[in-house]
């Protein structure tokens, strides 16, 4: 099946919020802080510019709390006499030229009385610097297993390392954006995100307006990543609040160096490892210390950590585990969701550490994974049973296989003998990645589907989740079509609007097609089941009993409601962090092969191979370009995206001088899927989205190793960062 | 205010006369005043290429020429690419794309078939490496380029 929305956007009808036909609106921008911390003195607006002709909104006129409401209320919508951070938003202002406002917003002066800001998350704050509880600890979060100082003290072996991972920018090629006007007392939002009910939440807690006076509309989204999953929500709040102060409707969309500045990335982290084993390599205590760098506000740090840690210990059987985990705050702008969620710094750290403990061991680094990798009835970090009865072993010697592993390590080493300016290498990173919500949270989320039965016979699925590139309509038109006998054509899909939409949960974890698909499946069930016709009746007999029910029941609605239900047998501790962490894991194996020239430290993917048991596979084209998607972003994060940060702020803000990954940048990627259905994901799928982009930076690292015996502990390995760690040996080579 | 400057282009066949501000980008002026919204811009700083057009038939990035520029020229957009009429025909290009998977999000797509335009022209059996160095002027966050890759072989494949 074609992509459902490709015809629209391969002939530029698509509309992206930007795109979107707007009458007499205004155009809104952001005052921002100039420094990291401190008191606002004042704000000056410039004299050369006739300030009548512009709306100005500040944090007095927001009607409700100042709170941009999240996990936490820390975070306000516009800084109220403190900023925190560097670009923290201060005054909104609004005007009909673009152009005019850009040289007025330059026109504003905030004046700080700066305070110590906290600029590295590794140094403990002096007293002067604590600005969160005692110690700025943002979250804390800990799992236990068994009892590892006992089994550090015992055992033969013990490997220790430490392993560092930097910010990350998204670059959806789509910046943000939002339009806000007043329609009838209702106040409607539209714009590129990923969870219009976070957005409606936002909207309603801070504007005081309850449900039937706020409307959020997802527009086609070109690219999320994680990025808008919670930042939207400030943006439609101050959209709003131009708009509301306007009577008109305000359209903000940011351009590339204020979304690359402003916005959230990923979690910078630290993450120390000390690991107990034979001499054979089999584990015996896993030791672990995780630190991410939360920023200024908490906003959805305590997840991202809580994922990092569950996934921390790796894909391994092992009887003793203790992670121990923290987020810190610092002045920075706040780091926020992006895809993946923590688990992919943390494990960057364990993947490349098995290596490194391969080379203490003198043993190979894939016979360290084969005899230590999870087997059916073993128990992860939090004590959950896995037996799901995919053979993981399997999983690595499919990806050993396809990559020609043992033969090209060979080649390798003969290469490197008689070559004096490049050395070739590979590696590999064996891993996991949980699908949808950790522990608890679907249960929380109480997610809904409808299906409704429309008077031509089709159906329309009512959800409130997005595409954004990842497929969600393809795959949806799939599951529903399928469950009916249907053509694809008979199924439409609405548009994510909570005017109209139950609120399915966020599209985010992985958990649109696994979960949100088996709740249309089961919406459809219902639907069937109030026609009153026999299961067996799918296809052109069911949309003739759906043309029936209208005819006999004239003006009335026919629909199918599904809500979420825990699958039996899962149950999880959240005060002590024991338990299912997740529904279901997908498994994988990835080899990158890499070639480094020693003249220049530079590094190049020049083979690469994913491997994935993810349930069965819904759309194999999709399913295969999220991989290679996410694999060149794990390649990016491996080997090139490096946010540089001066005083608190991102000063290499632009597409100029942040570099991405181009087409002459990564190779062809082979992907490969192995399948075990999962019976509580629609058709037995299980979540995909984010593992791809888990495995890239530890196996381009591990081959880079093998290639040139140096030791990286930390992405991005920009050329510069190898050159400074380089030790072999080579200088006189050349 | 600064003075407007009178423009006449032809975009997709069809002629436009406007007065334009000087300093007006061609990005703006295909999306703002001519409502030509699947020229996409992703970066105003000639990086992405997400707002590739053809002048007089070749690639150029219209946030980096003004629109006074391309006064006296002839413009093609993305929208002008399958054959006119309105139906669901597509250039072979967008066809392949659409078959290959060459898209996600979409946001970069206009871009990327713009550019491929002159180069199958002038490259009508690309090797791979080709390929991926034409490509290389574009950004795509989604697809990891494969996709595209695949469906600038099948454009190629399928040209007469
Ligand atoms: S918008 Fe023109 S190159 Fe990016
Ligand atoms: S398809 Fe999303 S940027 Fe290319």
């Amino acid at each position: 099946m074609h992509r459902r929305e490709g015809l629209a956007k391969l002939t530029g009808r698509e509309r992206y919020v930007d795109d979107l036909p707007l009458d007499d609106f205004l155009w809104g921008m952001t005052v921002r802080s100039p420094v990291p911390r401190g008191r606002v003195t004042a704000v000056r607006f410039g004299a050369d510019v006739d300030w009548s002709a512009f709306v100005i909104v500040d944090h007095r006129d927001i009607p409700g709390p100042n709170e941009v409401i999240l996990i936490e209320r820390d975070q306000p919508v516009l800084a109220a006499g403190y900023v925190r951070h560097v670009h923290e938003p201060v005054v909104l202002l609004g005007h009909r030229s673009r152009e005019g406002l850009r040289r007025a917003v330059r026109a504003v002066e905030v004046v700080v009385a700066p305070e110590p800001p906290v600029l590295d998350f590794r140094v403990p704050p002096r007293p002067d610097q604590i600005q969160y509880g005692r110690d700025n600890v943002l979250k804390r979060l800990k799992i236990e297993k068994g009892d590892v100082e006992r089994a550090l003290a015992q055992a033969p072996v013990v490997v220790s390392g430490t392993y560092e991972t930097g910010a990350q920018e998204h670059v959806y090629l789509e910046t943000q954006g939002m339009i806000a006007w007043l329609e009838d007392q209702v106040l409607v939002v539209k714009g590129s995100m990923q969870c219009p009910y976070y957005v409606l939440s936002a909207l309603k807690h801070a504007l005081a307006r309850d449900e039937s006076r706020v409307r959020v509309i997802q527009t086609p989204t070109g690219g999320g990543f994680g990025g808008k999953e919670e930042y939207p929500s400030d943006i439609a709040l101050h959209a709003a609040l131009l708009a509301l102060k306007a009577g008109r409707p305000v359209k903000i969309v940011y351009d590339r160096g204020e979304d690359m500045a402003a916005t959230t990335k990923r979690h910078p982290s630290w993450v120390r490892h000390r690991t107990g084993l034979t001499r054979d390599g089999r584990l015996l205590a896993q030791d672990l210390e995780v630190v991410l760098d939360g920023g200024a506000y908490v906003t959805l740090s305590p997840v991202v950590l809580s994922r990092g840690i569950i996934h921390a210990a790796g894909p391994y059987s092992c009887d003793n585990v203790r992670i121990a985990g923290r987020v810190m705050f610092t002045n920075a702008v706040p780091f926020g969701a992006f895809r993946g969620f923590g688990a992919p710094q943390t494990l960057f750290a364990c993947e490349r550490h098995m290596d490194v403990i391969a080379r203490t061991l003198e043993i190979d680094p894939v016979e360290l994974r084969r005899i230590n990798l999870l087997r059916d009835g073993q128990t992860t970090a939090t004590g959950q049973v896995i037996r799901d009865g995919t053979d993981r072993v399997a999983v690595l010697e499919r990806a050993l296989e396809l990559s020609d592993y043992r033969a090209k390590r060979r080649a390798h080493a003969a290469f490197n003998e008689t070559h004096a300016a490049q050395r070739r290498g590979i590696g590999l990173a064996a891993f996991y990645h949980g699908a949808g919500f950790t522990g608890g949270g679907e249960v929380h989320l109480n997610s809904r589907v409808r299906v409704a039965g429309l008077a031509d016979g089709r159906v329309e699925v009512l959800t409130a989740n997005i595409e954004m590139g990842q497929g969600t309509l393809t795959v949806f038109t799939q599951i529903a079509a399928e469950r009916l006998g249907f053509a694809p054509q008979d199924v439409a899909i609405a548009e994510a609007d909570t005017g109209r939409v139950p609120n399915s949960g966020p599209t985010v974890a992985s958990r649109t097609t696994m979960v949100v698909g088996r709740l249309i499946e089961r919406a459809c069930d219902d639907l069937r089941s109030r026609l009153e016709v026999d299961a067996a009746v799918r296809g052109a007999s069911l949309r003739a009993a759906i043309v029936r029910w209208h005819r006999e029941h004239a003006a009335e609605r026919l629909v199918g409601d599904a809500v979420y239900e825990r699958p039996p047998g899962i149950s999880w501790d959240d005060a002590n962090y024991r338990g299912d962490a997740y529904g279901a894991f997908a498994w994988a194996t990835y080899v990158a092969e890499v070639e480094v020239d020693l003249a220049t430290y530079s590094t190049r993917v020049t083979g690469f191979v994913a491997v994935q048991e993810v349930g069965k596979v819904l759309n194999e084209t999709l399913a295969r370009g999220q991989v290679q998607g996410g694999v060149v972003q794990g390649i990016g994060w491996a080997l090139m995206e490096e946010c540089k940060f001066r005083d608190g702020a991102m000063i290499n803000n632009q597409l100029t001088n942040y570099l991405i990954p181009t087409s002459d940048d990564v190779p062809p990627i082979h992907v490969a899927f192995l399948e075990n259905p999962y019976p509580h994901g629609a058709q037995g799928a299980k979540g995909l989205g984010e593992l791809p982009i888990d495995g890239p930076a530890p196996a381009v690292l591990n081959a880079v190793a093998a290639a040139t015996g140096a030791d990286p502990r930390a992405v991005p390995l920009t050329p510069e960062r190898l050159m400074a760690i380089a030790d072999f040996g080579l200088r006189s080579a050349e | 205010m600064d003075q407007q400057v009178p423009i006449g282009v032809t975009v997709n066949g069809v002629r436009h006369e406007r007065a334009v501000e000087p300093r007006l980008l061609l990005s703006d002026f295909l999306r703002h005043e001519l409502g030509l919204t699947g020229t996409h811009v992703g970066c105003e700083h000639g990086v992405c290429g997400a707002c590739t057009v053809l002048l007089d038939g070749d690639a150029v990035r219209s946030c980096l020429i003004l629109a006074v520029q391309a006064d006296g020229h002839e413009l093609v957009t993305v929208e002008g690419l399958a054959p006119p009429g309105g139906g669901d025909e597509l250039h072979p290009l967008q066809a392949a794309f659409r078959e290959a998977h060459g898209l996600q999000c979409g946001f970069c797509t206009p871009g990327f078939l713009m550019t491929l335009v002159p180069f199958l022209r002038e490259h009508p059996h690309p090797s791979e490496p080709e390929i991926r160095e034409a490509l290389s002027g574009h950004l795509c966050r989604c697809t990891g380029y494969q996709g595209i890759v695949a469906a600038v072989r099948l454009a190629a494949g399928s040209a007469p």
